[in-house]
């Protein structure tokens, strides 16, 4: 059984891509909202917004905070396909079959890491129109991809369990309005040192803040400190978390 | 599954239980089905037909009794049961975002056949859906679809095919163009279980048929035994009406094989 889970998962990869391939709004959705307020931050509130000093465009601040935002709306996508998996059958289909069980998940989690990437760079695409610049070399790109990267696979695993376990699509795809709230209440859009203290001190131990913060530090090629370690402690400690609880949810669906 | 020698039942059900809460499904169901031959399970709605088919299928697990399938435990075993097996549920389970062809060629793949390609040309011949297999399933009608699970079924000749309510929701046409694909399955030496609400289709179908009711088997047996279980019957002469279904069936001037035949029989002058 197990020398089929690398087989089975990228035949069922192929099949959820095709999916994607076949309605490709999905992934211009994705795009659509984090542009809106890419574009609504930056000419309506952005003249108004201090950074501090020596920053750079306010494009410049706000676009980690954005790419996680990307991120938190095109995970909904991946609830949803999950649902429709569960309600029409085929992955009960999929269970009575000889093939490795856990590919099932696999598969709706590297379709949603592909779909999510499209949709970064789409977005990025318009920041660069917008006047984004970043002056640095491929390794702190690389640093940013895989930070990327690692809280996309982390939030899938989180979308993961309403996928399993929703009653209804509006159920499936709920869940992810906190976590595309989130980046408010931290350092995505303003500086944290404006907020009034309760909320300053939420904003500041929040994953979104260290993550942004991190993000923002490679790409304006300043030393990223100690935000770098905070924020890949918390990306591996939700991946962990939020795919053993989706594990045993799906395992004990089968008895 | 040639390996399984010829006196093993190819399905073996002992003293199945189940409940889900305080609710009691099953409550020690038996019976064996012979390799080769169709079985119906027969209930009403909410009787457990699909509870049995689940257990089987080893995506439930019973509460007590044991069960085999093709000689392997579906509890101790699931993998080897898996592979002997295919189920086919309530609903179409078919992906209809992908064309015909491209299901068939997936479930092919997922049971590591050496060319899906050729499989699923070969399947949609078979089915009469070679003309629709490049289109979306979402754009198939009820009996099509029902084809395509089945086709689906039955890559990797499993030894076992289980089809839980297989014409439910379906017109006429379809439901005979479905009677007529288990018919030739069980030709071809497949075992057949099948659950139905429907008396006519196991009365049509099945080798043998088991009435399960109130968690219970009631009765198990040939439609011949099941039909000298009640009295003698008196003979009167009742003037033979043609049923809607055969009128339906005449007037839109389609009668697949199955149906003229079993028509022909019931319209014999006496």
């Amino acid at each position: 059984m197990t020398t089929h889970v690398l087989g089975d998962t990228q035949v069922l990869t192929g099949r959820s891509l095709r999916h994607i391939l076949r309605s490709p709004d999905t992934i211009i959705t994705t795009a659509v909202m984090p542009i809106a307020m890419l574009l609504m931050f930056v000419y309506v509130f952005g003249g108004a917004i201090d950074t501090g000093p020596g920053s750079g465009p306010y494009v410049n601040y706000l676009l980690p905070g954005i790419l996680l935002i990307t991120i938190a709306s095109g995970i909904s996508y991946t609830a949803f396909r999950l649902f429709q998996d569960m309600q029409g059958g085929i992955v009960e289909r999929f269970r009575s079959m000889p093939i490795a069980r856990s590919s099932v998940l696999w598969a709706h989690v590297l379709t949603s890491l592909v779909a999510n990437l499209l949709s970064l760079v789409i977005v990025l695409g318009v920041a660069v129109l917008m006047g984004f610049r970043a002056e640095v070399g491929v390794l702190p790109w690389l640093a940013v991809a895989g930070i990327l990267i690692l809280f996309t696979l982390a939030l899938t695993w989180i979308a993961v369990i309403p996928g399993l376990t929703a009653k209804s699509v509006d159920g499936a795809s709920a869940f992810s309005y906190p976590l595309i709230f989130l980046p408010f209440l931290s350092s995505a859009f303003v500086p944290t040192a404006t907020m009034p203290g309760p909320l300053r001190w939420f904003a500041e131990h929040q994953p979104v803040t260290s993550i942004v913060n991190t993000i923002r530090s490679l790409l304006a090629g300043q030393p990223v400190g100690t935000d770098i370690w905070i924020a890949l402690a918390w990306c591996v400690g939700i991946l962990i978390v939020a795919y053993l609880v989706a594990a045993a949810i799906y395992r004990r669906k089968a008895s | 599954m040639s390996a399984v020698a010829t006196a093993e039942p190819a399905i073996r059900v002992n003293g199945l239980e189940k409940s889900y809460k305080e609710l009691r499904v099953l409550r020690g169901v038996d019976f064996e089905v012979a390799p080769g031959s169709i079985f119906a399970l027969l209930g009403s709605n909410g009787a457990g037909k699909t509870t049995v088919v689940r257990i089987l299928a080893t995506l439930l697990r019973g509460d007590a009794g044991s069960c085999s399938v093709s000689g392997f435990d579906v509890v101790a075993q699931p993998d080897e049961v898996r592979e002997s097996i295919s189920l086919t549920g309530q609903f179409a389970a078919v992906d209809e975002i992908l064309t015909g062809r491209e299901n068939l060629v997936l479930i092919a793949r997922l049971r590591h056949q050496a060319d899906p390609e050729v499989i699923a040309d070969d399947l949609l011949t078979r089915f009469s859906l070679t003309e629709a297999g490049t289109r979306r399933v979402a754009t198939y009608s009820g009996g099509m679809r029902r084809r395509l699970d089945i086709a689906m079924s039955l890559i990797g000749d499993p030894g076992v095919v289980f089809l839980d309510e297989p014409t439910t929701g379906l017109d006429p046409q379809a439901r005979l163009e479905v009677w007529q694909t288990v018919k030739t399955l069980a030709g071809q030496g497949v075992t057949v279980l099948l659950t139905t609400q429907y008396l006519d289709e196991a009365e049509q179908l099945a080798d043998r048929i088991a009435i399960l009711h109130q968690g219970r088997i009631i009765a198990n047996g040939t439609l011949a035994e099941l039909k000298a279980l009640i009295p003698p019957a008196t003979v009167e002469y009742v003037e033979k009406q043609p049923s809607l279904e055969e009128v339906f069936l005449a007037i839109i001037g389609d009668t697949p094989a199955a149906e003229a035949s079993a028509a022909s029989t019931d319209k014999e002058p006496s």
